[in-house]
């Protein structure tokens, strides 16, 4: 049964590593501009003058 | 039928900046365009496949009208000026950071980010919305930054570049990206620590082996959890709480700071947890404390949060340009702060003055509205000293540099105490005055707790003294102020009034003075009056109008919009005097229009903005343009005489004194220079006074710095406003006086919020005095009390809000 302790143990690490990875988007700067990358995903690259919709 | 076809007609909208077609109307592709700057920018994105521009928006775009951009950024292709904008470069590469203050939507993102589309040598181009900045990458040898800024006009987004924005590297918030690590740790541990106490809560069976060796791992595993929230998490409450006793202790500030009291309180839970962890082996109050101090930072994190795309701090330097032309120098454009005595430079028409200076050559007509707020232009001949901050009406000019410009007439003003020395903003003082008795009362409260114990039960002194430190944690206190301060923000926010941060509102609630500028605050700025002194008949007023409506001269057109809804009589001749008057034959009648002299002859002392009229030889009176007040302003102000002492600062001359008697009585001051209106707000501070200060111009920035508050009216919220407190829409003047009423409204949440947690803290401590706090109690109490005192108070805020329809 001592399976629990070892699976506490793994989650902690599992979400450790969303903490690292909470700590590099902000060293990043992720949460220095929260608009235009909202903007920025709906972009299509290029648009077609005659596409069908 | 005709009237329809107008109707129609007026709707036509240019596709790409939304604006009527009136004057203008260019057809393409079946779509209209109200200039051919429009057009030009439609024409563009249209050869570079980029139309998706107008899917993300409908008509997206700046308007281009008036803009006329050729030569104007000529100062770019001198290599060290590039070099001072340009944050990087090597033989392929150079990085720029621009700012763009006509950013507004979606479509400007997408615009922007496809620039490496429309222009060969652009890498990237990355924006950042908030901040209005562009990052862009370019490679030298095939496009030059001045190409780019020149496209990017043309395109309608012209970079703002002056004297502030060279040399500037990434700014980054060191301060902000602490705190969000210590939130995102604090998070981490709290939320396992709340898992791992569950078990405990539950009632583990402590004489089964199995469980009770879980226990034990879930106690230490907590523990270990715990240390980062309390170590780092918590520290600045602890290094805080220290600084302050140790102030105290030294006699330098009398002040507890309400650090005290929370570092108590984590403290005490910290303590007690560790001691029953490893004396008791019983679960401690880990959860308590993890929760707490994430609480406590999220306040701190909505504390300071701002409107950081608004720039509340400019000095002259935002105003000056980048660079001006000079004369016999290896280089022919030279950075501003490198002018010295000595030096020519031209000053093209409309440009700023940067530095004091004597006029070497042509004809200088220079508009010191920025400076003084009066708004005639002045002229100068050859051989007189201009000062800097004027602004050139006239055509080219040719200078002589008589002052670097750190020290001129108008830069002086910053080097002003006031502007060396922080405004002082008392985000905290409020909870530092609760915390003095709160500390007081929840020491004295323990140790009677402890004393009465000792002499009844004495197993129960620590637990219960401890318990009721913990308790007694003004934590719901210190949030409720960020939380409600947050919410009146953003309130205000939508109602086009932005303030600096949260203290500012509750400085707000203190004023008793407010100072007015009349230049562009109680007058709208570039706009006026017409009236009639005289009388004339309507087939009279349709001869002014059949006449005044054919010049282009600013009092014609005033005169011509006024006279509007008049049908133009034909014309048989007419010819105009430039700067004089027009004369004319209409229908068969001789008119003259324009400055008295011209009219009939008689030179009399008169204003300037007046338009005299002669019908047929016979003198009908005038039309005299006077500066339009704002709608309402009699109305706000009457309201707010109630309240408050009021004082005007004017720039100009006093023509309109007798008529703003009756509203400021003799509060009055006229032809006043900046120095001047920093005075008088200091002599008004001096006799006690709490001072608020409203203006709108350059001329007003030293009166805005030195008074408490300092509120910029501006017409477009982006744009340049002085150095100040707040930013007020000029739209949103009339509604002044419900923002400083609802800022004490605000106040008085914060105060009844306190009340409440004060309420929570007493039956908490009549728990812990008892000694019957246990660890689950804790975990759900003290959580529950600080989440529903930010929900009643961000909840009061916005239905008082919502009573008086600010939102």
């Amino acid at each position: 049964m001592e399976v629990i302790i070892i699976l506490v143990i793994l989650a902690i690490l599992i979400a450790g590593s969303f903490l690292v990875a909470f700590f590099w988007a902000t060293k990043d700067g992720q949460f220095d501009d929260t608009f235009s990358p909202s903007v920025r995903i709906l972009m299509d690259n290029d648009r077609e003058e005659n596409k069908t919709h | 039928m005709n009237n329809l076809t107008s109707a129609v007609d007026s709707k036509v909208v240019c596709y790409h900046c939304g604006n009527d077609c009136k004057d203008e109307d260019i057809k393409e592709d079946n779509k209209h365009f109200c200039c051919s700057g429009c057009f030009t920018v439609y024409d563009i994105l249209k050869n570079n496949n980029l139309c998706g521009y107008y899917d993300i928006n409908s008509n997206a775009g700046v308007s281009l009208k008036s803009k006329n951009f050729k030569g104007k950024f000529d100062y770019l292709s001198e290599k060290n000026i590039e070099a001072e904008l340009l944050s990087f470069k090597n033989e392929h590469m150079a990085k720029v950071i621009l700012n763009v203050p006509s950013i507004h939507c979606s479509s400007c993102v997408w615009l922007l980010e496809n620039f490496p589309k429309i222009l060969k040598g652009v890498i990237s181009s990355r924006l950042n919305f908030v901040k209005k900045e562009l990052a862009l990458d370019f490679d030298p040898n095939i496009v030059s930054l001045k190409e780019i800024v020149e496209l990017m006009a043309t395109l309608g987004y012209e970079p703002q570049i002056n004297l502030e924005s060279t040399g500037k590297p990434k700014i980054i918030d060191h301060e902000t990206r602490r705190l969000l690590f210590k939130i995102g740790v604090t998070g981490f541990c709290a939320g396992n620590i709340m898992m791992m106490s569950f078990p405990e809560y539950f009632n583990l069976d402590l004489a089964n082996q199995l469980d009770a060796t879980y226990q034990k791992f879930f106690l230490y595993f907590n523990f270990i959890l715990a240390l980062p929230v309390f170590f780092y998490g918590a520290s600045d409450y602890l290094k805080g709480a220290y600084y302050s006793i140790v102030e105290n202790l030294k006699g330098n500030s009398k002040i507890l700071s309400v650090d005290i009291p929370i570092a108590l309180g984590i403290s005490a839970l910290f303590l007690r947890s560790t001691f029953e962890t490893f004396v008791s082996h019983r679960a401690g109050y880990w959860d308590s404390m993890a929760g707490l101090v994430l609480f406590l930072l999220v306040g701190k994190w909505v504390q300071q949060v701002t409107f950081n795309y608004l720039s509340f701090d400019r000095s002259y330097k935002s105003y000056f340009p980048l660079a001006v032309k000079v004369k016999n120098e290896s280089s022919q454009y030279k950075n501003v702060n490198g002018l010295a005595k000595g030096d020519v430079f031209y000053i093209h028409h409309q440009e700023l003055i940067p530095t004091d200076a004597v006029l070497l050559n042509g004809n200088a007509l220079i508009d010191y509205s920025f400076v003084t707020g009066e708004s005639k232009p002045v002229k100068k001949l050859k051989g007189e000293t201009v000062f800097a901050g004027g602004r050139q009406v006239a055509e080219q000019i040719e200078l002589l540099v008589q002052k670097p410009v750190s020290t001129s007439y108008l830069t002086q003003l910053w080097n002003n105490d006031s502007f060396l020395k922080e405004k002082e903003i008392p985000t905290t003082e409020l909870a530092n005055a609760f915390s003095k008795y709160f500390t007081y009362l929840t020491i004295a409260l323990a140790l009677l707790v402890g004393i009465y114990w000792k002499f009844n039960d004495p197993i129960l002194i620590w637990p219960s003294v401890t318990a009721v430190l913990m308790v007694a944690c003004p934590c719901a206190l210190t949030l409720s102020l960020p939380f409600t301060m947050n919410t009146t923000m953003s309130i205000f926010g939508k109602n086009r009034f932005f303030v600096k941060n949260q203290g500012v509102i509750q400085q707000l609630s203190e004023i008793d003075t407010i100072v007015f500028d009349k230049t562009g605050t109680l007058t709208e700025a570039n706009k006026g009056e017409v009236r009639l002194v005289g009388d004339l008949n309507s087939y009279e007023e349709r001869l002014v109008f059949s006449v005044v409506s054919q010049s282009v001269h600013p009092l014609s057109k005033l005169v011509a919009s006024h006279l509007s809804q008049n049908a133009p009589l034909e014309v048989n001749y007419i010819f105009e005097v430039k700067g004089q008057g027009i004369e004319a034959i209409v229908d068969g009648t001789s008119i003259k229009v324009g400055k008295l002299d011209f009219v009939n002859g008689q030179t009399k002392n008169v204003g300037d903005s007046e338009v005299h009229i002669l019908i047929a030889g016979e003198y009908k009176g005038f039309f005299t343009i006077e500066p339009r007040f704002r709608s309402n302003w009699k109305k706000l102000l009457a309201n707010f005489k109630k309240t408050f002492e009021l004082s005007l600062l004017s720039g100009d001359n006093n023509k309109m004194e007798n008529f703003l008697r009756p509203v400021f009585g003799e509060n009055m001051r006229f032809d006043q220079t900046p120095q001047n209106k920093l005075n008088y707000i200091k002599e008004l501070q001096s006799e006690g006074k709490k001072v608020m200060m409203i203006g709108d111009g350059l001329n007003d920035a030293g009166a805005l710095r030195e008074s408490k508050i300092g509120i910029a009216l501006t017409e477009d919220v982006q744009a340049f406003s002085p150095s100040c407190d707040a930013i007020l829409d000029a739209n949103k003047f009339e509604n002044l006086a419900d923002y400083i009423g609802f800022s004490k409204t605000a106040l008085n949440i914060v105060k009844l919020s306190f009340l409440l947690s004060v309420v929570y803290n007493i039956i908490g401590v009549g728990w812990a005095a008892s000694g019957n706090l246990s660890p689950v109690l804790a975990a759900i109490f003290m959580p529950l009390s600080t989440l529903s005192v930010v929900f009643f108070a961000v909840g009061l805020t916005w239905l008082t809000a919502r009573f008086r329809k600010l939102v």
